[in-house]
Parts: C-alpha cells; structure tokens; sequence
C-alpha cells in the first residue's frame, strides 16, 4: 500500500517538461496541483470518468507526446468501457494510471467496488499489451522504469491507501487558464 | 444531399477528426465517413466518450467531431456541463434526430427525446443549426462561427432522409 500522495510524487519524477498528463476530477489533481503545478498538467476538475478519454483523443492526435492519465478507481469504473476502446486504438505513447485506493475519497472515503476485482487484469481483458498492478514504492520504480522505456500502451494500477493530507488546496486556477496553458503545452 | 457533398463541405472547412457511436438516420454518412481515408474516425463506446476524444482536438489547434444519436444527448450532460462548457472548449456534433416531430414518427424509443431535442440543448445553452437538403453550406457556416464566437460546442440536427 502506498500513500498516493506519494505515488503521484513518485510518478512525477518520471515526467519530463514536454509530457502532458490529464488527472482526474477530486484529489488527484488537486495533489498533482500542489506537487509540481506545471502547464502540461490537465486538472480535469470536472466530468469524472472522462480522463481517459481526454488521454486518448491526445494521444492519437499528438503522438509525438508522451501522454498520462491519471485516475482514481472510482473514475476508472465509471468508464470501463473506454479501456478496450483505448486498447483498440493501441496508442504507443498513452501511459494510463489508476491510483486505485478502493474508495471515493474525494467525497469522504466512501467504498468503491474495486476491492472485489483486479483493474490490472480487467485492462489485460481490454487488450492492454502491459498491465501490473503495484503495492509499494519499489514497485511502482520498477514498473515506471519499464513502461517509459517501453514505448508501448501501458496500465499500472497502484494500489493506494486512503491517507488524507491536510493542507492540500483547490486548484487555484481559472478552468480557462487551465485550457490556455495546457494548449500552449500540447504545441509546444 | 449526397454523403460525400457533406463530407466534403466538413473536410473543407477543417473537421478531420471524428468519434461517435452510429445512427440508422445517417447510414450512409457514417459508411462514407468510416471509408474515407482523410478522417481520421474513432468508434467511441459511448457519446461522452466520443466528446472527450474530440475535444483533445482543440488543443492541437483544430475543431473535433462527434457523431451520435439523439437518444445520447442525456450522456453528454455531464461532460458538456462540468468539461466543455467550463473550460470552453468547442466540438462540432453531428445529432442524428430520430424521432422528428414527436409520435407516431419513428420508434416508441424515440417519440420522447425526439420532441424534445432542441429542447436539451436550449437548456444547456448548446448552439445549434437544422440541416435541410438544400442549405448545407450556409447552416455549417452559422453553426461554425456560433462555434468559435463562444469557443462551446454546436450540434448540427440532421433528420432522416436529409443525408442519402
């Protein structure tokens, strides 16, 4: 178990300045927010369950970027559906997340259902060429490690305690200067 | 009008990329579409699904294109209310309108959503145009500056029989 905290910091040294990274509605962007608050961050505050599609749109239409979604469980169950489409486009440079803590913590830690099926084996499923499911910190290195050097359409789900941290703040930006810098991000 | 005059018409104003999910009103379109090597097509699972690939388009510097159903307008509530409409973020949709006119046109499936169509996207704020056979050209124009004047979403209303 890994404090996703962590995890997202973990996951954030492997990113460079180029790479764009969509995060999901709730505390995933707003920790992603407050650790490296950079302009190829997308903080989907919004629409939950549309990250990966987001991911997948950019993925195929900027595939000299390297692209990262990041979700929780929660986002990633309510849109099942997207991984065998994302797997069916096959998209070499989509580095797909799932910060899977069993729970909707953003809204006070209600249970999720993921605690009864593995999401790595459901993405398997899908047609996903890559998939492991991590539960520490050497883990997630090593599975870090391997997809960026991959080059090839990757799920890691980290599993993730519920460990809220206090202080972490809203994104303090406007839903449009979020948009304009991204975009700037994406051409650059 | 012809599938590939409208195909056409959309190409030639920049709209190359589309994602959606298939509707009966426009059969031929979407064959035409799918067959068409200069649009790149993404067989969406569902409509929010769709909206999402198409809106990546904006940020590359294009416009991006649904395709869908009427009866999908509720699954792009949530997306069009707390996505594009927030941040501004345009999409060109293309609605096929089954049920024109309430009952008995059309399936029982449809009488509901097809009455009240416009209706949705009244609500939300969501320009949008109705193609007719004969108005292709002028109606896209409109809906495309209505498009970037707002940087939202518009959808184009295409009945049965309007595209063969």
């Amino acid at each position: 178990m890994i404090a996703r905290y962590q995890a997202i910091e973990r996951i954030l040294s492997h990113i460079r300045e180029a790479d764009l990274v969509v995060s999901t509605t709730g505390m995933i962007s707003r920790e992603l927010f407050t650790l490296d608050d950079r302009p190829g961050n997308f903080y989907m505050i919004g629409s939950m369950g549309l990250a990966s599609a987001m991911g997948l749109g950019l993925a195929i239409q900027a595939p000299h970027k390297r692209v990262f979604v990041l979700e929780g469980d929660g986002s990633a169950l309510m849109s099942l559906g997207t991984l065998p489409l994302i797997s069916s486009e096959q998209p070499s440079n989509l580095f797909h997340i799932i910060l899977d803590n069993e729970a909707y913590e953003s809204t006070g830690g209600q249970p999720s259902i993921s605690s009864q099926f593995d999401l790595a084996e459901t993405a398997r499923s899908a047609g996903y060429p890559w998939t492991r499911r991590v539960d520490d910190l050497e883990e997630l290195e090593s599975a870090l490690t391997e997809v960026t050097a991959a080059g090839q359409l990757s799920l890691i789900v980290v599993k993730a305690g519920i460990a809220p941290v206090d202080g972490i703040p809203r994104v303090s930006h406007t839903p449009e200067q979020i948009r304009d810098r991204f975009k700037s991000a994406v051409q650059a | 009008m012809d599938a590939k005059e409208f195909w056409a018409a959309l190409k030639e104003r920049g709209l190359n990329l589309f994602a959606g999910v298939p509707d009966s009103t426009f059969q031929e379109a979407y064959n035409v579409m799918v067959a068409d090597p200069d649009i790149r097509y993404v067989p969406a699972v569902r409509e929010d699904v769709a909206l999402g690939i198409a809106s990546a388009t904006y940020f590359t510097g294009g416009l991006g294109g649904v395709i869908m159903q009427n009866s999908g307008v509720g699954n792009l509530v949530n997306p069009l209310m707390s996505f594009n409409l927030m941040y501004k973020i345009p999409a060109f949709l293309v609605v096929g309108w089954r049920g024109y006119g309430g009952p008995p046109n059309d399936a029982p499936e449809h009488w509901i959503m097809g009455a009240k169509t416009t209706e949705f996207f009244d609500l939300m704020e969501v320009p949008y145009e109705i193609l007719e056979p004969d108005n292709l050209e002028p109606t896209l124009d409109r809906l495309l500056t209505a498009i970037k004047e707002r940087s939202v979403p518009g959808a184009l209303l295409v009945r049965a029989g309007v595209i063969t």
